[in-house]
């Protein structure tokens, strides 16, 4: 078998190859070990980070749907101090880049959460949440307007240093090219979408919602056209690297996502169905490169053909 | 912990109930009583989304026995696999319950036995004394799974004035044995928040096995959090055996 390219080149990161994890499925990445070697993913982004700890929504959180997943977590985590202490050490970031969430409620937040993950040599980048939906303050509020997606994005840039720094985007919104717009004239380094779809489940036999939150995000192999979509419209107004998000749970997705103009994918709640399928992915990829007569990712990227 | 294919080696259903027996070949390793798998046959593709999650009854050879309930579409469907088909597995996952060190009561709702199967066939110089409150008919239970050295009772609840007097019974149970050894619980949530109840009143060593949706069954969904004096926990991986006395709503 002829050698194929899987790496990619973000700014001054080099990926060995495009597959990440998202953040929000993959845990700290460490829930993932026994089931696969870290170090051969393109990068693993960790559950969204807040400055301090942060307890989540009441359950039910979360609730199947056809072909995906409705979650209401709200955003439960153990906070930037726990992370550095307790998880980084333990994951191989000298060998993958190391990707950190952030969530904020304010812009200043923001760049505080910034400035301290600034510091630290074991991350290569951050990725701004402006898109959660399960959260009464901050999340999708910043990313439904362009003025505050770009306060944000300013204010994490300001502090972020080397870091590369990806802004994570909402398909909630009128018109996500003026969202992406946005956050690159603000300074993002690049763009990650889509984030979960609004969404809600009832049950007619109690006449009540399947979440305590009532809405949740919509996840899964379900909302895979609607990413698509959108990452072909952002990849055609904005001149950044774009990680695409949204369904991905088959080599063959990896491969789409790219030919219409992503850098590299995140893989999300397919880590649930199979906690091994990133790490598969992985080595499947080359293969299926191979059969298509694909030497690197920068020639097969944004080659759709339209006729 | 390791994941593995493994193959459907026998479905026995249990007559006209939703309970039958899943019993697949191929799985290696050891577990603690209480632990569980995650489960997902390789023909589901991606829907339904999650794998699920079952305790283990009992392990022989290589063949991992389950006893499952029909509940929804998940557990419809794996009650349909035939013999060969593929099921993706991972586990022995959480935590099981503590080492049997002292007198154990041990108090099963329904399909809650299913953990227990594997424990009371252990042997040990403790005595062992079973509550079982059930619907179905006996018959329709792994029951004769249980050794004749275990102290067992059943009990079968068909009406609301069943359910009231077995939750007198549980109670009455608890108090009796509460400063003898050890009470292990596990079944449906409105029994486990008797055990519970009267757990806590009485100040027994109450250990309840608990049973909520997950879509991981590893820690990373967040999604089957119990709240505990310290907090959301995930129950996959802090759980499914809680302390009674740490656990403030599940």
């Amino acid at each position: 078998m002829s050698k194929v390219d899987l790496s990619v080149k973000l700014g001054h990161l080099r990926l060995k190859n495009p597959i990440l994890t998202a953040s929000g499925t993959f845990g700290y990445g460490l829930e993932f070990a026994p089931f696969g070697d870290l170090a051969s993913l393109g990068g693993i982004v960790v559950k969204g980070l807040s400055l301090k700890p942060r307890q989540g929504n009441p359950c039910p959180r979360i609730v199947e749907t056809p072909c995906g997943m409705l979650n209401a977590i709200g955003l439960q985590n153990i906070g930037v101090e726990a992370f550095l202490k307790d998880k980084l050490p333990y994951l191989p970031w000298s060998k993958t880049s190391i990707w950190v969430n952030l969530y904020a409620q304010t812009k200043e937040e923001f760049a505080e959460l910034s400035s301290i993950l600034a510091q630290e040599p074991g991350i290569a980048g951050l990725e701004v949440n402006i898109s959660c939906p399960n959260v009464k303050q901050g999340g999708v509020l910043f990313g439904q307007s362009p003025r505050m997606a770009a306060q944000v994005t300013e204010a994490v840039k300001k502090k972020s240093k080397d870091k590369f720094v990806l802004v994570k985007l909402s398909p909630n919104v009128t018109d996500i090219k003026e969202i992406a717009k946005a956050v690159v004239d603000a300074g993002a380094d690049g763009i990650s979408l889509i984030n979960t779809l609004g969404g809600m489940a009832v049950d007619i036999y109690c006449k009540r919602p399947k979440l305590k939150n009532v809405f949740g995000g919509l996840s899964g192999p379900a909302i895979k056209p609607v990413a698509l979509k959108m990452v072909y419209e952002v990849a055609r107004c904005v001149d950044l690297p774009i990680i695409g998000i949204g369904g991905i749970s088959r080599v063959e997705d990896v491969l789409e996502f790219i030919l219409v103009g992503a850098w590299a994918v995140q893989v999300g709640s397919a880590n649930f169905t199979n906690p091994s399928l990133v790490f598969e992915m992985v080595k499947e990829l080359p293969q299926l490169m191979h059969r298509l007569g694909i030497k690197s990712l920068d020639e097969w990227r944004n080659s759709l053909i339209l006729e | 912990m390791q994941r593995k294919t493994l193959f459907v080696y026998e479905l026995k259903k249990q007559q006209d109930t939703p309970l039958f027996h899943l019993i697949l070949k191929g799985w290696p390793q050891r577990f603690i009583p209480g632990q569980f798998v995650m489960l997902r046959p390789r023909a589901w593709e991606f829907d339904p989304l999650w794998p699920r999650p079952f305790s283990i009854c009992t392990w022989e050879g290589d063949l991992l026995h389950l006893f499952i309930q029909v509940v929804g579409r998940g557990t419809a469907r794996l009650s349909a696999l035939t013999k060969g088909d593929a099921v993706e597995c991972w586990g022995p996952l959480g935590n099981g319950f503590p080492e049997v060190s002292k007198p154990l009561l041990i108090l099963s709702g329904g399909m809650g036995i299913a953990p227990f199967i594997s424990l009371l066939r252990t042997k040990t110089n403790q005595p062992v004394r079973l509550i079982f409150g059930h619907r179905l008919d006996l018959s329709c239970y792994p029951w004769e799974m249980i050794p004749d050295h275990v102290d067992k009772r059943s009990f079968c609840q068909q009406s609301e004035q069943d359910l009231k007097e077995f939750e007198l019974r549980l109670r009455d149970e608890i108090w009796q044995f509460k400063d003898k050894g050890l009470i292990f619980a596990c079944g449906p949530r409105p029994f486990l928040e008797v055990v519970h109840k009267y757990g806590l009143e009485s100040q027994a060593k109450v250990y309840l096995s608990l049973e909520n949706k997950m879509a991981c069954g590893i820690g990373a969904c967040l999604g089957c959090v119990a709240k505990t004096k310290t907090g959301f926990v995930q129950t996959c991986t802090h759980g499914p055996v809680f302390e009674a006395a740490t656990l403030e709503e599940f």
